[in-house]
């Protein structure tokens, strides 16, 4: 999965995503991606795969830069898809930028 | 801005826990040092009495390694006494010439051992018992030589005294008292104590003053008595008593009276300097056990970290004795007084006591000994100063209920379970895997152990064994939950005081709030982000508008979220009532959706499991019910009997009056979920004993039950009142509801509310002040006029934002 084979594409605008929400893509035979706003409209992409039982995070509360998984409340970091300590364990991130209003991810 | 530096002197388990708390504020509010004489990091003083009874590795019981220091910025002094503070020229000087510059100083430094000014006492192998020096002393004298005394028969020196003679050693304690643990024990415990450490093998002299130490070439030999008794010793470990470490600040002409002087806020007679832990002297106390300097470090921790000041009023600490295989408990007045009464029970020869010091109804003293496993329990009693009136003829045989029963009032035998029991089944957290992560982790707190081993981190219901378990493992060090707990990490509010500020500043929306008191995080957190929503929407209904974004998934896709992240729906069908043409219907949409599974709930309804969640709102449409809230805090169902429609037993029609009541409180959120049932006769078939609110009819009328649960740990409802008519049925029951859903804090059973505020107290509002019943009914009547049904509601324009995915 080298970088150079990602492909920007843009993918929705800032307002399809809740705020202090999440916006699932779907992708074809891969791991669902999902999009998070966070309250002051920074962008990040994470797996829609907790690594604990692989819970939803699209479907978690998100707060600050992370996202609590709505199955049994691990802490992800949107960042850098880090769980919290004590807990262990990442979600892959993905590349994704806003462009004026516009939502760009780098997909593979 | 340049940072402010803050300096600390001691670097042992007040100070670092201190640093600790303000990090977790704050982490780059200070450039901070750590001078400490110690060469190595904070570790855990209190589990040298169990590294000299062999059962733990010095390497355990390090808290902070140097890896932490490094962590966190924080520059380590090691290994080097501060010496000197200029308070002038804001400097504190080391041992090593080093003149370190601070802002702020944070004085920590302990105590001393007491060294007993008899001649003789600067011999060789005198010792005290404080760090890991002493204790390596200690283990190379066990290793070479025989005769160990120790003078002091307080908790410290017993420790001492069994750790030296598991390893080898004969021992023997010197104590003044005429019993052991005369501060922490009274006569009868003292001698049960006396019984099992002679049995043990420890010699023991009470009642015996020590008048000199004797020595040849300069080493101890023995020990002289005043009685002239002389008792050989190659070792003696003085363990009388200690001696704040408060040297530097009298040099330095700041207040000292035998500790540091502080007030509330820890602050000394120098406004730039602080102290902490064992070293002060607060309000004339100084303590010496662990619990009162984490709660000294947690009330600085929040001042030195920007979240504003707060009072440190004092600690009510209780005993325990580390010495494995025996158990005492001791805490508050044990030894009684004026005005008080005492419960006993005494059986020496199965070495069980226990004495109970009660005054005015309450609870003010414990000593235990041989079976402490209710200790936890009476020690929260002492400080919640509970009213004993229900308790009090069974208040010796320990909490009322079972094993794991919910919260801290819970009973526990903890201490007597092997360590395969499991104490959490939600995660499958068992004693032993607690306790070894207690100990390897140095963990102190409920919390903490929550976070660590997710032990009571989901339903909570085994809390108060955690506790228990907790309590057995870390003995006095044990800190219990604070008696005012706020309501998530984000605020140092407690619920009621969020709720209080809702209604009396008029708060309307989540931000508002979190900035009139103060969050520390920007926009919350899953803990407290639904309780502020919750609070705003009960407090201002129709004005306070309901934040999806501040629910968690169920209650923002109004559906329960499964394993597979898939969803069920289940429609309301009132009072379990159906018909054929709903069957049809709901079998077409199950049909439709590839529905997994169909199923009938606990709640006399219909569930439909393993919808995917994009499908919800074009199911929704096609149900064309209402919503059943199968996943709400709030009303869930109402379960009813057939009742005198049909059954032979009937008095009352119950199943209309189930319907009625469920479509009177339809759509009420509630502080948790809320189940009523009716029952047509006391034979009671809808199960009404164990829902929040439940209704038996009966020839004359209606009685109403409330606070009963089914769950985890079953709740028999109380009996609250017996009415006429359906109407006030629904007006009592509507009144009690409403009292709840205004006063209850989020996540607050029934049960719970009613074991907080008393059963009298409901009735007072609701029974006794008939004006107040038919407010809070009007009240709630109002509030559910605006409501809408919360599936219609999400079937607006941004439907499609909500549960439609994209796609790439
Ligand atoms: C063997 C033993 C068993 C115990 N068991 C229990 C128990 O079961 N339960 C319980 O609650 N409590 C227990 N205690 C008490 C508990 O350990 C103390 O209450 C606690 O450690 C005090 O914390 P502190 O930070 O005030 O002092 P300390 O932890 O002693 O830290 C003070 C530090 O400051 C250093 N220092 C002092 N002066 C200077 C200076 N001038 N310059 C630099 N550094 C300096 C000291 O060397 C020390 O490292 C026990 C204590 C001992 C010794
Ligand atoms: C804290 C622990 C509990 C959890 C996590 C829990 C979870 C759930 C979930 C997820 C559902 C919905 C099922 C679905 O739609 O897929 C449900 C429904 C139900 N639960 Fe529980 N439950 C708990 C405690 C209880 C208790 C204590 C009782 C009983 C007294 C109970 C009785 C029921 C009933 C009767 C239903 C059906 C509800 C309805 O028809 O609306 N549950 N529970
Ligand atoms: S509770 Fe009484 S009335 Fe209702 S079904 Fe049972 S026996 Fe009949
Ligand atoms: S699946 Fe995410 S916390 Fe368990």
């Amino acid at each position: 999965m080298s970088a150079d084979k990602n492909q920007w594409q843009s993918i929705c605008k800032l307002d399809d995503i809740p705020a202090q929400g999440a916006r699932v893509v779907k992708r074809e035979g891969k791991t669902d991606i999902a999009l998070f706003r966070t309250l002051d409209n920074r962008v990040f992409a994470l797996d829609d795969h907790c690594p604990h039982k692989g819970g939803a995070l699209s479907h978690g509360l998100v707060y600050g830069d992370t996202v609590a998984c709505p199955l049994h409340n691990f802490k992800i970091s949107l960042q850098t898809g880090q769980a919290q300590a004590p807990d262990e364990g990442h979600t892959p991130c993905h590349k994704v930028e806003l462009r004026d209003d516009t939502v760009w991810l780098a997909v593979d | 801005m340049q940072k402010q530096r803050l300096v600390l002197i001691g670097n042992g388990m007040a100070g670092i826990r201190t640093l600790e708390e303000i990090l977790k504020h704050d982490k780059d509010r200070y450039e901070i040092t750590v001078i400490g004489d110690e060469p190595w990091g904070n570790y855990n003083r209190i589990q040298l009495s169990p590294i000299l009874a062999g059962e733990q590795k010095l390497k355990d019981i390090i808290l902070n390694d140097l890896d932490w220091y490094a962590e966190h910025g924080v520059r380590l002094v090691k290994g080097c006494a501060a010496t000197r503070i200029d308070r002038e020229r804001r400097e504190v000087h080391t041992a090593a010439s080093e003149a370190i510059a601070y802002d702020k100083l944070l004085i920590a430094t302990g105590s001393r051992p007491f060294m007993l000014p008899v001649p003789g006492a600067e011999l060789d192998g005198v010792i005290g018992f404080r760090d890991i020096k002493d204790t390596e002393k200690m283990i190379v004298a066990a290793a070479l030589h025989r005769h160990a005394v120790v003078i002091g028969g307080g908790l410290l020196g017993l420790e001492a005294a069994h750790g030296l003679k598991l390893r080898g050693m004969d021992v023997t304690v010197i104590h003044l008292g005429d019993w052991l643990l005369n501060r922490q024990l009274d006569e009868t415990a003292g001698r049960l104590l006396e019984k099992s450490l002679a049995e043990r093998g420890l010699k023991l002299k009470l009642g015996a003053k020590t008048q000199a130490l004797v020595g040849e070439n300069g080493h101890v030999t023995g020990v002289r008595l005043e009685s002239g008794e002389l008792i050989p010793a190659d070792l003696v470990v003085m363990a009388v008593g200690i001696v704040p470490n408060a040297d530097l600040a009298r040099e330095a002409g700041i207040e000292v009276s035998n500790g540091i002087v502080v007030d509330d806020t820890l602050a000394t007679s120098d406004e730039h300097v602080y102290a902490v832990g064992e070293c002060v002297n607060h309000r004339g106390v100084s303590y010496g056990l662990v619990a009162p300097l984490f709660e000294m470090a947690k009330v600085l921790g929040n001042q030195l970290g920007g979240c504003g000041k707060q009072r440190y009023t004092g600690t009510t600490t209780s005993t325990k004795l580390k010495v494995t295989g025996i158990d005492l408990f001791s805490a508050g007045e044990f030894m009684g007084g004026e005005n008080c009464d005492e419960i006993v029970l005494s059986d020496p020869a199965g070495g069980v006591y226990k004495r109970l010091i009660v005054r005015d109804n309450k609870l003010v003293g414990a000593c235990l000994y041989g079976d402490t496993s209710d200790g936890a329990w009476y020690f929260q009693l002492l400080r919640q100063e509970r009213d004993l009136a229900d308790l009090r003829s069974q208040l010796l045989f320990g909490p009322p209920r079972d094993l794991g029963d919910h919260g801290t009032s819970g009973a526990s035998r903890a201490a007597a379970l092997p360590d395969d029991a499991e104490i959490c089944g939600c995660n499958g957290v068992t004693k032993g895997v607690l306790v070894k992560a207690i100990k390897e982790k140095g963990l102190f707190t409920v919390d903490d152990v929550k976070k660590h081993t997710k032990a009571g981190a989901s339903c909570g219901s085994c809390t108060g064994l955690v506790e228990q378990v907790l309590m057995s493992t870390v003995g006095s060090s044990f800190q219990d939950a604070p008696k005012r707990k706020s309501l998530c990490g984000c605020t140092d509010h407690t619920h009621g005081e969020v709720r209080e500020a809702i209604r009396e500043q008029h708060l309307v929306t989540l931000a508002d709030t979190m900035k009139a008191l103060h969050w520390k995080t920007p926009d919350g957190c899953p803990t407290c982000r639904p309780a502020l929503n919750y609070y705003l929407i009960s407090t201002w209904p129709g004005e306070a508008k309901d934040d999806p974004q501040a629910r968690l998934v169920n209650e923002r896709v109004h559906a329960n979220v499964q394993k597979d992240s898939t969803f069920s729906v289940i429609p309301r069908m009132w009072g379990g009532v159906t018909s054929p043409a709903e069957l049809r219907k709901i079998a077409d949409v199950a049909d439709k959706f590839n529905v997994k599974m169909v199923k009938v709930t606990g709640g006399q309804r219909l569930d439909l499991l393993g919808v995917k969640k994009e499908d919800l709102p074009q199911m929704w449409r096609e149900l064309d019910m209402p919503c059943g809230m199968g996943y709400a805090k709030g009303l869930r169902t109402v379960k009813t009997c057939v009742g005198k429609q049909f059954c032979r037993f009937g008095t009352q029609d119950s199943t209309g009056m189930g319907i009625a009541l469920e479509k009177a409180f339809d759509r009420m959120w509630a502080p948790h979920k809320v189940k009523l049932a009716v029952s047509g006769c006391p034979r009671n078939c809808a199960e009404a004993g164990i829902k929040d609110v439940g209704i038996i009819a009966v020839d004359s009328g209606w009685e109403i039950y409330i606070g009963g649960n089914g769950g985890i740990k079953t709740e028999v409802a109380e009996f609250f009142t017996k009415v006429k008519t359906e109407e006030e049925v629904l007006e009592y029951s509507g009144a009690v509801l409403q009292l709840y859903r205004e006063e209850a804090y989020y996540l607050e059973r029934t049960v719970h509310y009613m074991g907080r505020v008393g059963l009298d107290y409901i009735k007072s509002k609701v029974l006794e002040d008939a004006t107040n019943r038919k407010a809070l009914w009007a009240r709630l009547q109002l509030a559910l006029a605006g409501e809408p049904d919360p599936w219609q509601a999400q079937l607006g324009a941004d439907a499609a934002a909500r549960f439609t995915d994209l796609t790439v």
